[in-house]
């Protein structure tokens, strides 16, 4: 509440408006929806106007945290249910603030880039509507104060992950994908949804608001056995959004979607969100039981390894990147279980990474389409033709590889540093080992890609503009991010995105150093064994542990055999037993009991309840029948009755 | 003067004829003809017993009645015609509509 006083004290000036920057794509999609197709450039100039819009205010934004402003916070109410109220509210700090500015420009970079690139496809504008609708999703998650608003927006990404991924729906292969990815994110979405359950049952039902959920929790209000519960809950839901071990498995095979899609997906929206809830409710995971972060942690690195190592297989240049995503975020994940030395790290590393690996899907994307073919083995030698691309595609790689001065190089050496600052040394050797392999794929897949003699079909060209300006622009962007958390201009990252306090920017020249090292290590390595092109990954000569790799750990198998066929043949047949014997039993014996009880009663009916009326009948009908001769339609019979009547009424009145 | 027991005796007989035309007659005008010996059985009493009882509300009485008779009548063989033009017959025992 303190906080919350203070911003109040300070003028939020155009903080009030941030909510606008989430409602801005919202609003595109549905214009493009009704309008698009009959707008000039059928649809996507609503999205580009939106996102453009929402990149200005995101800076306005920004700029407040720069002169360093205050967080600010407002909420409407949404609907009451007896006491509990839900809210639709804002929460801008500096977190916000960089997370608003990244996605709008991401975002805004892939809808020009997919201009170029869904040319002509079949359901262009369709394309506009899910994908602004999915960066709406994603600035609700971002902007949002409490935990129900999130879940919507969380939701609604789930929902358009999947229409994206299968936007090329009529390839069997693709619409599985697109399946699979849903399905796997749910799977980390129930618990995540009972996270929220959890967390806001611990407060007693005061609030769903994320901020005054940390404030009870750092005031030891709520119970450290819910909080921790709640912590790794939501934890799941990160596991699946994040995707990491060991739900990581639909993230690679969402490459089946059009490449700005796994752009969009990788880098501004989805896999982000996933490490974000983790950063936003991080005073949870702070003040839970120790082994929330360690959960976190733990999950981190193995994923950060093994995800690496699958990198270093891929034949598609795609994958590769799907595989680097995993385990980048796997980086991110390290960072934050580290705890509040971390975090800083972590968050500078998502915000780097979403500009470089953009930039090298959407690069990746125009090899793509000018090869047409995912695959590294029929590309090589593409410098020369698609120049542009190169180079941008190289400062891409680069800064994933950690060459300084790349935006790369920067955070990963603050998330060694956080390890190493935390004398976490398990998790330090993790990351940098994570980093020799990192160095070692990425340089393996721009020897493969761009150097050499061209392997493929066709003559490769360069993108248009309208694709390759897009790519300019991260570029750009990928060399400088990085300056905002170099040390010794102060790292002003630092002073916009903490947890609690603000950390000093630190060097530690060890640190630097190893992280040198070791991504020349990697890169040298490869260089050397990738210098050349062979038909014969050189790879291939670890043998066992290679063709581990290439089965993914055998874990698609495994969840395959031992997940989704138990479930398909044995479950389902179970249930179809279970329903034929036991449920039809249960129905046939019910129906035998009723058939015997009516029975019952349908003979009480017959015998004595209609042997009651009908005996009642019977009788009128019987004494009707005696009766109905006097009645004989003779009028002199009828005179003689009347007369005897008179006859008898005269006695009777005479006698008596 | 008539002495009133002898009257009497007269309307009975009168009244029993009369009865035993409507029952016993089939036609229907021999019917409707038994009903007028009936009501004037009837009138016979009244003016018998206002001779007796120096009373001319009984006298009263009778001109209703014969009143009321010619009505009847009108009615009744009104009614006679009828049936014979769509039956045919004035006999009352195949006349027997009156019934369930």
């Amino acid at each position: 509440m303190v906080a919350a006083a203070e911003a109040a004290l300070s003028n939020p000036g155009f903080l009030r408006y941030t909510w606008v920057i989430a409602l801005l794509p919202l609003v595109s999609a549905t214009l493009i929806l009704f309008f698009g197709k009959r707008t000039p450039g059928k649809g996507p100039i609503y999205g580009i106007l939106a996102l453009a819009a929402g990149f200005v205010m995101s800076v306005a934004v920004l700029w407040h945290f720069v002169t360093g402003g205050a967080p600010y916070s407002s909420s409407v109410t949404w609907f009451e249910v007896g006491t509990f109220r839900l809210e639709l509210g804002q929460y801008v700090d500096g977190l916000t603030a960089v997370m608003v500015t990244m996605v709008t420009a991401i975002s805004l970079c892939i809808h020009v880039y997919s201009i170029g690139y869904m040319q002509g496809d079949k359901r262009y504008t369709w394309f506009f509507v899910v994908l602004s609708l999915f960066t709406g999703a994603m600035l609700n998650v971002v902007v949002t104060d409490n935990l129900f608003q999130l879940l919507v927006g969380w939701e609604i990404m789930g929902i358009c992950s999947y229409l994206l991924i299968g936007h090329w729906w009529e390839e069997h292969a693709n619409s599985s994908a697109a399946i699979k990815a849903f399905i796997t994110t749910k799977t980390g979405d129930i618990p995540f949804l009972f996270g929220i359950f959890t967390l806001v049952f611990a407060t007693g039902f005061a609030t769903t608001n994320i901020q005054q959920i940390g404030e009870m929790a750092s005031r030891g209000e709520v119970s450290t056995v819910l909080l921790t519960a709640g912590a790794l809950l939501l934890f799941g839901g990160s596991i699946g959004k994040s995707a990491q071990f060991p739900l990581h498995v639909w993230l690679p095979d969402a490459m089946a979607g059009p490449t700005p899609v796994s752009a969009q997906i990788h880098a501004a929206t989805m896999v982000a969100a996933g490490v974000y809830l983790v950063a936003r409710t991080f005073s949870v995971f702070v003040h839970a039981n120790p082994i929330a972060l360690h959960v976190v942690a733990a999950i981190g690195g193995v994923t950060l390894v093994i995800a690496a190592l699958l990198a270093l297989v891929q034949d598609d240049i795609k994958k590769v990147l799907a595989y680097s995503t995993i385990s980048q975020l796997a980086y991110m994940m390290a960072a934050l279980g580290l705890g509040e030395a971390g975090y800083a790290a972590g968050m500078f590393h998502l915000f780097t990474h979403a500009f470089f690996k953009a930039l090298l899907f959407l690069a990746a994307g125009s090899v793509i389409h000018a090869v047409h073919s995912n695959n590294m083995s029929e590309m090589g030698g593409l410098r020369k033709p698609m120049p542009r691309t190169f180079w941008t595609y190289l400062i891409g790689s680069l800064a994933l590889a950690g060459v300084p001065p790349l935006s790369g190089f920067f955070s990963k050496d603050e998330l060694i540093h956080a390890a190493y600052k935390a004398h976490d040394y398990p998790i330090m050797i993790t990351l940098l080992a994570g980093a020799v392999i990192t160095a070692f794929y990425t340089t393996r897949m721009v020897m493969l890609t761009f150097f050499g003699d061209y392997r493929g079909h066709g003559h490769p060209h360069e993108s248009p503009a309208v694709m390759t300006g897009p790519l300019a622009a991260l570029a750009g962007a990928t060399v400088v991010v990085g300056f905002l958390g170099f040390a010794p201009t102060k790292a002003p990252f630092l002073d916009w995105v903490f947890f609690e306090h603000p950390e000093a920017a630190e060097v530690s020249v060890l640190v630097v150093g190893l992280s040198i090292l070791v991504a020349g290590t990697g890169i040298l390595v490869a260089y050397a064994l990738y210098r050349r092109y062979r038909e014969r990954d050189p790879l291939t000569a670890l043998g066992p542990v290679y063709s581990l790799l290439e089965h993914k750990y055998y874990l698609d198998d495994i969840y395959w055999k031992g997940i989704v066929l138990p479930i398909r043949d044995k479950a389902s047949a179970f249930a179809n037993w279970t329903s034929q014997v036991i449920l039809d039993g249960v129905v046939n014996g019910a129906a035998r009991v009723a058939r015997a009880l009516s029975g019952l009663v349908n003979g009480f009916d017959r015998n004595v309840l209609d042997g009651a009326v009908n005996g009642v009948a019977q009788t009128a009908g019987f004494t009707g029948g005696l009766l109905r001769y006097i009645q004989s339609g003779n009028v002199q019979r009828y005179a003689a009755f009347l007369f005897t009547g008179v006859v008898i009424l005269a006695i009777v009145f005479t006698r008596f | 003067m008539i002495r009133l027991p002898l009257a009497l005796f007269f309307s009975a007989v009168l009244f029993s004829s009369g009865v035993y035309g409507v029952l016993a007659r089939r036609n229907a005008v021999m019917v409707l003809m038994s009903i007028e010996l009936m009501l004037n059985a009837v009138n016979v009493n009244l003016i018998a017993f206002s001779q007796r009882l120096h009373d001319v509300t009984g006298q009263v009485f009778a001109l209703f009645v014969i009143a009321v008779a010619a009505a009847e009548v009108g009615i009744g063989l009104a009614i006679v015609i009828l049936i014979y033009r769509n039956r045919e017959t004035i006999n009352v025992d195949e006349v027997n509509l009156l019934k369930w």
